[in-house]
């Protein structure tokens, strides 16, 4: 199993530690719950050195991102960020990624830590050699400091004014004198940051951040944590509620799909599945009854399976259960009734916006 | 770790504590760390049979369902119907506020089959050893 470079560190902080795409990672240090709420009402501190980062740099670079990815990339400024998906020829998803344009003709992918190598390969596939492409995954850790106390906290370790860095925006500068890529982009639905910093830097940045956190009572956030600010956000996982078989389309991505800018990859097949219409659609539940709705249990509109949950927790803020499932499109207006079978019973609930719980 | 010396244990991590003919059960402190946050409790309806060594409950943390074997067999005669309001009292006071059931026991003989305090606290750590 992979280590991050934090591994002492969380070891130290008494993390319980698991297996994750090959890492091991910590799950949790003291209570997913207790870190889920101090990130919703202060700050927490994550480290997600796991995640891969893949550059795309030279003349040649945009052109081959606007084939990559179905968003337009085009759109973005020096130092603005998309989230954005690869799709397959057939319209499946490759991976779910943010792309950062940080530099002019430089483009970083942060792509899931399960994708990294298969991105890398993708990339390498349809680049043809245009653009000079760079598996920086080994080079960078990723540090995450999120919460409406995030702001404050980074603050105090950088001459950067945070004030003038806008939500899916990136600037490089010093952080607790580590040079370091600041990005405004999260993960939680929280105001907060993503820090790119040299491996061998991480270790300093994490115990900086830290300690500029205490007075805020920053914690140490682990992946079970993390889990639940995601989806009560409403944010995707890949390989749970998106994969090669799922489109953009049927995930409720289609803001994204920007059929009007040059081909890219799934073009064609996304352009005949919007004009056909897709079969299924990603809602979002909500459940009233008690009970924990989990991956692959039945999702039921009357006596009728009508799709499978593909992310479920009982999420800490709202105190109910809530999923994300695939349905026919019949069952995805909001307010339609389903149920979720949880050993043997239909626990009840409804269809809501996402995000599920909404942040300040 | 708290492991009363008053109460027996399962193999399972639950907890017995004995007066006359009925049995109080819980989940152990061991078990409540392991699991983490508790956030849901389905415990069985007073006058179920319950049978040793099967499940007659569920309690499930934020990653994990978990089911909660009887340790003894026997009626349910009490049911803590507190607990699935503040499932997480499971993680603060697994011994006390925490029980789950009183049965009244079919076969007292069962009891034999559970560990001492002194013998579960062996048992955790032969478990311990066997994880590293």
């Amino acid at each position: 199993m992979k280590r991050t470079p934090l591994y002492q560190a969380h070891r130290a902080l008494g993390a319980r530690l698991i297996e994750f795409s090959g890492w091991e990672m910590p799950l949790q240090y003291k209570s997913i719950v207790a870190e889920h709420r101090a990130v919703r009402t202060g700050v927490g501190l994550f480290d997600l050195s796991h995640m891969g980062e893949i550059e795309l740099r030279g003349p040649q670079a945009l052109a081959v991102c606007q084939e990559l990815l179905v968003s337009d990339v085009a759109r973005l400024q020096l130092g603005q960020a998309q989230y954005s998906v690869l799709c397959y020829p057939h319209g499946g998803i490759v991976d779910d990624v943010i792309v950062y344009r940080i530099a002019g003709d430089r483009y970083l992918f942060c792509v899931n830590a399960a994708n990294s190598e298969h991105d890398y390969d993708w990339m390498r596939a349809h680049n043809h050699g245009r653009a000079e492409l760079i598996n920086r995954s080994d080079e960078y850790a990723l540090i995450a400091i999120q919460g409406p106390r995030a702001a404050a906290t980074l603050q105090r370790l950088t001459p950067l004014d945070l004030m003038q860095l806008r939500r899916y925006w990136c600037v490089t500068g010093e952080v607790g004198g580590i040079p370091t890529l600041v990005a405004r982009t999260g993960y939680t639905g929280e105001d907060g940051f993503e820090l790119f910093v040299s491996l061998h830097h991480s270790v300093p940045l994490w115990q900086a951040c830290l300690d500029a956190g205490r007075q805020e009572g920053i914690v140490p956030v682990g992946l079970g944590a993390r889990d639940t600010l995601r989806l009560e956000a409403g944010y995707l996982l890949y390989g749970n509620d998106i994969d090669a078989q799922t489109t953009p389309l049927e995930a409720g991505l289609q803001r994204l799909v920007r059929f009007d800018k040059p081909a890219f990859l799934g073009r064609e097949a996304l352009l005949r599945q919007q004009q056909s219409g897709v079969s299924r659609q990603l809602v979002a539940v909500r459940l009233h009854d008690p009970g924990v709705p989990r991956r692959g249990y039945a999702l039921w509109s009357g006596d009728r399976v009508v799709g499978h949950v593909t992310s479920g927790t009982l999420s800490p803020c709202l105190g109910t259960g809530i999923a994300l499932g695939y349905v026919p499109p019949s069952y995805t207006a909001v307010g339609t009734p389903l149920a979720v079978e949880i050993r043997g019973r239909h626990a009840q609930g409804q269809v809501v916006t996402r995000p599920f719980y909404h942040t300040h | 770790m708290e492991i009363p010396s008053q109460l027996r244990y399962s193999h399972e991590h639950e907890w017995v504590a004995v007066e006359d003919n009925i049995a109080t059960i819980g989940i152990t402190d061991y078990a409540q760390e392991q699991l983490g946050d508790v956030v849901y409790v389905e415990l069985p309806e007073v006058g179920t049979q319950i049978t040793k060594d099967e499940a007659f409950g569920v309690v499930e943390s934020v990653k994990a369902v978990s089911d909660i074997y009887a340790p003894v067999s026997g009626t349910v005669t009490e049911v803590n119907v507190d607990l699935p309001d503040s499932p997480e009292t499971i993680n603060e006071d697994p011994y006390g506020d925490a029980w789950m059931i009183r049965v009244e026991m079919s076969d007292p003989t069962e009891l034999d089959d559970l560990m001492t305090a002194a013998e579960y606290k062996k048992f955790l750590e032969e478990q311990e050893k066997d994880e590293e």
